[in-house]
């Protein structure tokens, strides 16, 4: 036992220096298999790096409720038009005999036959809410994937380029990357918004822009923790460019913490994109958004529960599913934090 | 250690600098000239050649950036154009009830999370622990606003009829006033005057008014009000609190020190308590310190909801109305705030842990 904390220890000091995360995939497999010696001889065989993560992953309980649930949402999102029974957009006023804001109402559950069924009920423009909440999905994934790719790739140039070049480069980004985080980052989305006006699309732009920071600063610390080792002289040595070295032989190291921080981030963009749009700054009605839903029938919470209810609802399985992949990602990918 | 609090000062200098950049850019980039951005509609072409005269917008850019500095340290930020009044007399006036929503809710989250944190790393890996951190992980996923709505649901209209009902919105009552505390020690207080001033702000914190005045009844309806509010807005700092109050501990608990506590004989409740607790706060005191910018953005939706006539609704209803010269203000005067409430928890480290005054 004392043996095992002894060995974490040295591990973790390793992990400090940036050694344990090599570039290669041999020694990422190697300093990872000390992590768990009683795995060491099992974990042997996984012969390739993908395999070696999957099942490091799968062992995470959170990380495998959240992947399915990502999954079903993602699959959810694709099918759409399948699931749900009408055009998101559809208003059901000559279509049907249903008035405004109707209670859910299901077949098998005792509604009454000669009624028509809308699973979670009706909105305040007659339109199937259950429609509009599965495809307020694809919505709300876009809103995810785009804003964190877009502060993924400006967070690890800028990161990289500060990390790698160091001097006063390093300095002035860093310290335009301080601002931002000085700023509550929700509260900074909705002043760049207020300033660029409101809609998706600038709600996006700023949910973006107030997530860099954190991208820039992942990947900056593991360029400085990977620069002065001797793989790179070695690489520099041999005649590798500087774009070879930096992209190469360097880059690669970031990619677990930015995965790890990528999936919390889509969490926190789910989130706060749909406060935005809640408040009637980023989404615009009839825009299938689980926010807008929420914000424009608020004011009926005491007459019609359920048209707050479920997109809300729906807001939180996907900004959860996020949170629970991300955390088990970075159980799996960094065994420091793993007790 | 005189050193680390100088350093340490003079290191959020720049950002405060960078913060009245980016605000100062933000005004510039709005469409149009900055006259209209300020006076809105009542900009015709005549006023805004006055206006932008007086206000220095036809000398260069960097002279404006300074008149703009120098105006803002002396507490100007302009006047709002829907309200005709400055923008610093209305952020006083807005600042108490968001202030004490925000110091209430951060206490709920604090005397909650830090006991969940620590029951669940004690009893790691039992049910306790998995109901506990399922809890957190929902906390830290809900929409602030949609936890609102659904507990103003359940108790201001499911609950109608019983003992647990509470307002769905509003500060206080109606017929139910909070009488200013200068007012009830029949202090002088002359409007206009900065005494006046500061002893209305802390006025209008209803709890610390009611309860210097002993107005037991204000104090009471003024608290239900404030329930549904601040539990919605300390879910997420709540959570995050927890969780890391948990992983903290249990790194701690991992430590030999602690082994050789329980060795000597020491009750577990004590080795908890004393040892392990103090060296496992101080990254949760980071943690809480950094929620203060959740709470501030929190509270824009909070309020909107139950209808409190705080910062943040003001702050949501200038950004609807176009109002740029509040949001530019209350921008401000928050981010500062924040940095120097990170500040402050950066410096308590010095009393914090011993270890850093050796720096």
């Amino acid at each position: 036992m004392a043996d095992k904390t002894e060995h974490k220890k040295v591990q973790n000091d390793k992990k400090q220096e940036g050694l344990v995360i090599g570039n290669d995939a041999r020694t990422f497999i190697e300093s990872m298999m000390n992590i768990d010696n009683g795995d060491a001889d099992k974990d042997y065989r996984a012969n390739s790096l993908f395999r070696f993560t999957m099942r490091r992953i799968l062992r995470q309980r959170s990380a495998v409720i959240g992947g399915l649930i990502l999954l079903f949402l993602i699959l959810v999102a694709t099918f759409a038009p399948v699931i749900a029974p009408f055009d998101p957009n559809f208003v059901l006023i000559g279509h049907e005999d249903v008035k405004r804001r109707t209670d859910p109402c299901i077949h098998l559950l005792g509604c009454p036959e000669d009624q028509p069924q809308h699973i979670l009920g009706t909105d305040g423009n007659v339109r199937d809410v259950f429609s509009r909440v599965i495809f307020g999905t694809r919505v709300s994934l876009f809103v995810g994937f785009s804003t964190v790719g877009v502060a993924i790739i400006v967070g690890t140039l800028l990161g990289a380029l500060g990390g790698f070049l160091g001097g006063w480069v390093d300095n002035a980004i860093m310290r335009v990357m301080d601002v931002l985080l000085a700023f509550p980052s929700l509260l900074l989305a909705i002043a760049i918004v207020a300033v660029l006006g409101h809609g998706l699309q600038n709600a996006l732009l700023a949910i973006a822009i107030v997530s860099i920071p954190v991208y820039a600063r992942v990947v900056r610390a593991s360029v400085l923790s990977v620069k002065e080792q001797e793989y790179v002289s070695a690489s520099r040595a041999l005649g590798g460019s500087q774009m070879h070295i930096l992209f190469r032989r360097i880059l690669p190291n970031a990619v677990p913490p930015l995965i790890v921080q990528g999936t919390l981030g889509i969490a926190t963009a789910i989130l706060d994109a749909a406060a935005l749009s809640f408040l009637g700054l980023g989404a615009q009605p009839p825009t299938a958004e689980w926010g807008t839903m929420l914000g424009t029938e608020r004011n009926q919470i005491f007459t019609a529960p359920h048209l707050v209810f479920f997109p809300g609802l729906a807001i939180m399985i996907t900004v959860l599913a996020f949170n629970l992949l991300g955390d088990g990602l970075r159980d799996a990918i960094d065994p420091r934090l793993k007790n | 250690m005189t050193q680390y609090t100088i350093r340490r000062i003079l290191y959020s200098i720049p950002v405060i600098f960078g913060i009245l950049l980016v605000t100062f850019v933000m005004a510039r980039a709005i469409p149009g000239d900055p006259c209209t951005a300020m006076l809105g509609e009542k900009a015709t072409q005549e006023i805004c050649e006055r206006f932008n005269h007086e206000q220095g917008f036809d000398k260069p850019v960097i002279v404006q950036f300074w008149i703009y500095m120098k105006s803002v340290f002396a507490g100007d930020f302009g006047n709002s154009i829907r309200y005709s009044r400055p923008v610093t007399k209305i952020l006083l006036e807005r600042l108490p009830t968001t202030i004490e929503l925000g110091l209430i809710a951060l206490f709920l989250a604090v005397i909650v999370g830090i006991p969940a944190g620590i029951i669940s790393a004690v009893h790691r890996n039992t049910p306790v622990d998995v109901g506990v951190m399922i809890a957190a992980n929902t906390g830290v996923s809900m929409p602030v606003y949609w936890l609102g709505l659904v507990l103003a649901y359940v108790f201001a209209l499911l609950l109608k009829d019983t003992p647990f009902w509470l307002p769905p919105s509003g500060r206080i009552s109606a017929g139910v006033s909070a009488i200013p505390f200068y007012e009830v020690f029949q202090w002088e207080a002359i409007e206009g005057t900065t005494k006046y001033t500061f002893m209305e702000f802390f006025a209008n914190m209803y709890v610390f008014n009611s309860i210097i005045t002993h107005d037991w009844v204000v104090l009471l309806d003024v608290i239900k009000h404030l329930i549904l509010p601040s539990v919605a807005l300390s879910t997420i700092p709540l959570a995050i609190i927890a969780r890391m109050t948990r992983s903290s501990m249990l790194e701690v608990l991992r430590q030999d020190y602690i082994r050789t506590a329980r060795a000597k004989g020491l009750f577990e409740r004590f080795v908890i308590l004393k040892h392990a607790l103090r060296n496992a706060l101080l990254p949760v005191i980071t943690i809480i310190g950094l929620q203060v910018g959740t709470l501030f953005a929190g509270a824009v939706l909070t309020e909107t909801i139950f209808g409190f006539a705080g910062v943040g609704r003001m702050l949501f209803e200038a950004i609807t109305a176009r109002d740029f010269p509040i949001v530019q203000g209350f921008t401000i005067v928050i981010a500062i705030g924040y940095v120097g409430v990170n500040l402050l928890v950066d410096l308590s480290y010095v009393f914090i842990d011993p270890r850093i005054r050796l720096d």
